[in-house]
């Protein structure tokens, strides 16, 4: 039986492999049409230039279905029609009629959600266990959430009364498709704007299949529009005179070109954008479950989180054991085919991604820094896959604890004190989560106080509920989403 | 009495700079005259600070920003209400000021006083209420304590107004500071002369050195350099003039700082709100 010698002298087997038989996932329920058009007044249109890009399914490599890249001449369209939906219809509503149509698309989410979990996955590369888990549920959740409010805004904002804003822009990203869509679709409509939503070029076909539910739902034409495309139907959005509200989640190089060119306008702007959040473990953590937090604060949807705890600050005094169970539990981790129960680790979204994440790792590798991989761990060879790693011992200097991976990458530091902790953890231009791992409320409350951070999970990570407000302080954007502070954003106060 | 009078006799008060609790001249040597409303006699020299003086101001509200904002609301609430105390006691300070320097009539002077004293008495009682306005303990689905409290921004840059309007920059203050927020405050040169009455209200209201800074200088020289600090949270402009707004907006993007250029309504929550931002803490509920 060979052996191999890892940095802890740790001896493992080498024929010591997790063998699951292969429960793949059906994906019969799904019709992907082969080219897609534009939602838009409620119709399904062509768009004006007749052009399309591919939509490739990460965890092979091959071609789902052809896209319409929408020229700015259909975001105009898109609009204009969202601009008569709500001075014609929309905003003359009652809260109770918002309400019932936000209701109906709940519904219907859930009744077809398996085929929307599938179709994520398909199309994004992630686990189905967490499209269908995680993804899916939340994203009929959000709506079932606003639904409610749609007519109680009267009791939003402390003794004043408030009024929509008009017709929202919205710009999404290609890690949670369409919960990223139903987080800003949702509130939006709640509040009585309406919609020309954008999804990431990567990942356009649960939005699409979300305009087939609204559609269905019979919510008015125009209300809701969704356009496909890449950065240039992205920027035609913004730029749109007629929109009052544009809302991001992104990079944060992406959010800054965005909000330099809304400074000359009056409209409002909320930016969603990216973090390196920290993960504190002191040494009276629960470590077995402090472990586990860590696994799933970097590695959930393969780091493409932009709270991924993407950065552990681990107590010194624990921090040779702590890693050893880390790579321990990291060797039992199953990369490969999302469509597979069995999968914790799927596909990267695209080529592009997967080959910046690596540029990144070998980077990090030749500026010295101490790697780690699961030894044995496979991937498949075809699609776009990586192994979960780490980097131990890291500066605060270096690249690979200052730049977010966007990838299951993880940067360990050590600190003594509570306060080199949170000086650590705040030591970053970015601001949207953190974790704390102990077993004293006390150091808890005060960790979590000092912490310049939007999101802080106490003995807990990766927690999200549509009733929760989400975002971040600092370089990680403007303005919150979920709960009552995320329609703040889509209101103005009377 | 600030300013020289006819005789000449009189012992004029020299208008410096406030940073940290201390009353520096700038770095830099260089002052403008401040003349009499409609005259061409010099009521004062001041101050005209330079960058250097900008950054020192904001490392000063930097490091006294933590100190400050966790101190017990209910402190804050007492300096705040403290302020209103001393500006009643420099009233006549501040109306001479406004009548030489503004040609304020003395009713329209003491009219501002009067509005100013009542929006710190309004802030100071907002300093431990706001939070149970807009905090939340919000029904997660699932096992968790879930609460969002708002927290201060952090280091607050304010540039006032072209035409001064001393009620409303006392109310930004007071608003800004009642959560937590330290502020570097570059007054317009129009009533810059308001800063040695308003610093020595500040100097003794047992406010912690360095949370409010005052400057005096020229807007145009310094407001990009403002917009711009990678150690400002925040940068507040409410005046007219619209390249200036554009281009703080556009200079706030280098760190993301919030941008705040619409005015916000004197003595209301919305003003505090506009200076916080809103952290969730989730913790597990279990044995």
């Amino acid at each position: 039986m060979a052996q191999i010698k890892n940095t802890n002298n740790v001896k493992i087997n080498s024929d010591f492999k997790f063998e699951y038989a292969p429960a793949p996932e059906a994906t019969d329920m799904v019709k992907i049409k082969k080219q897609n058009k534009l939602f838009i007044n409620g119709k399904w249109v062509s768009g004006k230039n007749n052009q399309f890009f591919d939509s490739i399914n990460p965890a092979t490599g091959e071609k789902l279905a052809e896209i319409t890249e929408a020229s700015p001449d259909d975001v105009d369209r898109a609009v204009k029609a969202a601009r008569k939906a709500y001075t014609g219809q929309w905003s003359q509503f009652s809260g109770k009629e918002r309400s019932r149509y936000l209701f109906r698309i709940a519904r219907i989410i859930q009744e077809r959600s398996r085929e929307l979990a599938v179709l994520e996955t398909m199309d994004n590369g992630k686990p189905i266990k967490e499209s269908r888990d995680f993804d899916v549920p939340l994203v009929a959740a959000h709506f079932f959430y606003y639904a409610g409010w749609a007519d109680k805004l009267d009791y939003l904002f402390n003794g004043k009364s408030v009024r929509s804003l008009g017709v929202a822009g919205q710009i999404i990203p290609w890690n949670f498709p369409l919960l990223m869509a139903s987080w800003k679709i949702a509130p939006a409509l709640a509040a009585g704007n309406c919609v020309v939503l954008k999804p990431a070029e990567t990942t356009s076909l649960s939005a699409l299949l979300l305009a087939e539910i609204i559609e269905e739902s019979g919510l008015p034409p125009g209300v809701v529009n969704i356009i496909t495309g890449a950065g240039a139907t992205g920027a035609a959005l913004v730029n749109h005179p007629d929109v009052n509200k544009i809302a991001f989640t992104g990079s944060t190089e992406v959010g800054k070109i965005i909000a330099r060119s809304t400074v000359a306008s009056q409209k409002k702007l909320t930016l969603e954008l990216g973090g390196k959040s920290a993960h504190i473990v002191y040494e009276d953590a629960a470590i077995e479950q402090a472990v586990e937090a860590v696994v799933n604060g970097i590695y959930f949807n393969q780091g493409h989180v932009c709270c991924a705890g993407s950065r552990l600050l681990v107590e010194e005094s624990i921090a040779k054991v702590f890693v050893h169970k880390l790579k321990r539990r990291m060797r039992s981790l199953r990369v490969g085919d999302p469509m597979d129960k069995n999968t914790d680790i799927g596909a990267i979204n695209s080529k592009n991604e997967l080959d910046k994440i690596k540029k990144l790792i070998a980077q990090a590798q030749i500026e010295g820094n101490e790697y780690f991989e699961p030894e044995l761990t496979s991937i498949p060879e075809k699609g776009y896959y990586i192994k979960p790693c780490f980097f131990n011992n890291v500066a605060s200097s270096a690249n690979i604890c200052r730049r977010e991976v966007f990838g299951p990458v993880l940067a360990i530091q050590t600190f003594r004190t509570p306060a080199e902790a949170i000086s650590k953890a705040n030591d970053t231009p970015y601001g949207l989560a953190a974790g704390i791992w102990s077993e004293k409320g006390a150091k808890i409350h005060k960790t979590a106080q000092a912490l310049k951070a939007g999101v802080i999970w106490a003995n807990t990570y990766n927690k999200f509920d549509p009733a929760s407000p989400f975002g971040g302080y600092n370089e990680s954007g403007w303005g919150r989403e979920g709960g009552r502070h995320g329609l703040l954003p889509y209101v103005e106060v009377k | 009495m600030a300013g020289l009078n006819d005789s000449n006799l009189q012992i004029a008060k020299t208008i410096k700079l406030y940073i940290n609790g201390a009353f520096p001249r700038t770095e830099s040597g260089r002052s403008f005259p401040l003349h009499k409303f409609n005259s061409k006699k010099i009521y004062a020299n001041l101050c005209r600070a330079s960058r250097k003086d900008l950054r020192n101001a904001v490392a000063a509200a930097k490091s006294a920003q933590s100190g400050w904002c966790n101190r017990s609301a209910y402190n804050r609430a007492q300096i705040l209400y403290r302020m209103a105390e001393m500006t009643e006691g420099k009233r006549n300070e501040f109306v001479e000021t406004f009548v030489q320097t503004l040609g304020y009539s003395p009713e329209r002077a003491n009219l501002e006083v009067d509005r100013a004293i009542d929006a710190l008495v309004y802030y100071a009682g907002f300093a431990d209420k706001y939070q149970q306005l807009i905090g939340a303990v919000n029904p997660v689905s699932g096992p968790h304590h879930n609460f969002t409290t708002p927290e201060p921004v952090g280091v607050v840059g304010l540039l006032c107004r072209e035409e001064f309007d001393f009620s409303h920059m006392i109310a930004q203050i007071a608003a800004i500071t009642c959560p937590g927020n330290s502020l570097v405050i570059l007054l317009a040169e129009e009533g810059a002369a308001v800063l040695a009455p308003l610093a020595e209200v500040f100097a003794t209201s047992d406010l912690p050195d360095g949370v409010i800074n005052l400057l005096s200088g020229f807007t145009s020289e310094l407001y990009e350099h403002m917009a711009g600090h990678m150690e400002l949270d925040s940068i507040c402009f409410d005046g007219k003039n619209e390249k200036i707004r554009a281009r703080i907006k556009e200079e706030a993007i280098h760190n993301l700082k919030r941008a705040i250029v619409k005015p916000q309504p004197d003595f209301t929550l919305e003003h505090i709100l506009a200076f916080v931002e809103y952290k969730t803490v989730w913790h597990p509920i279990g044995f």
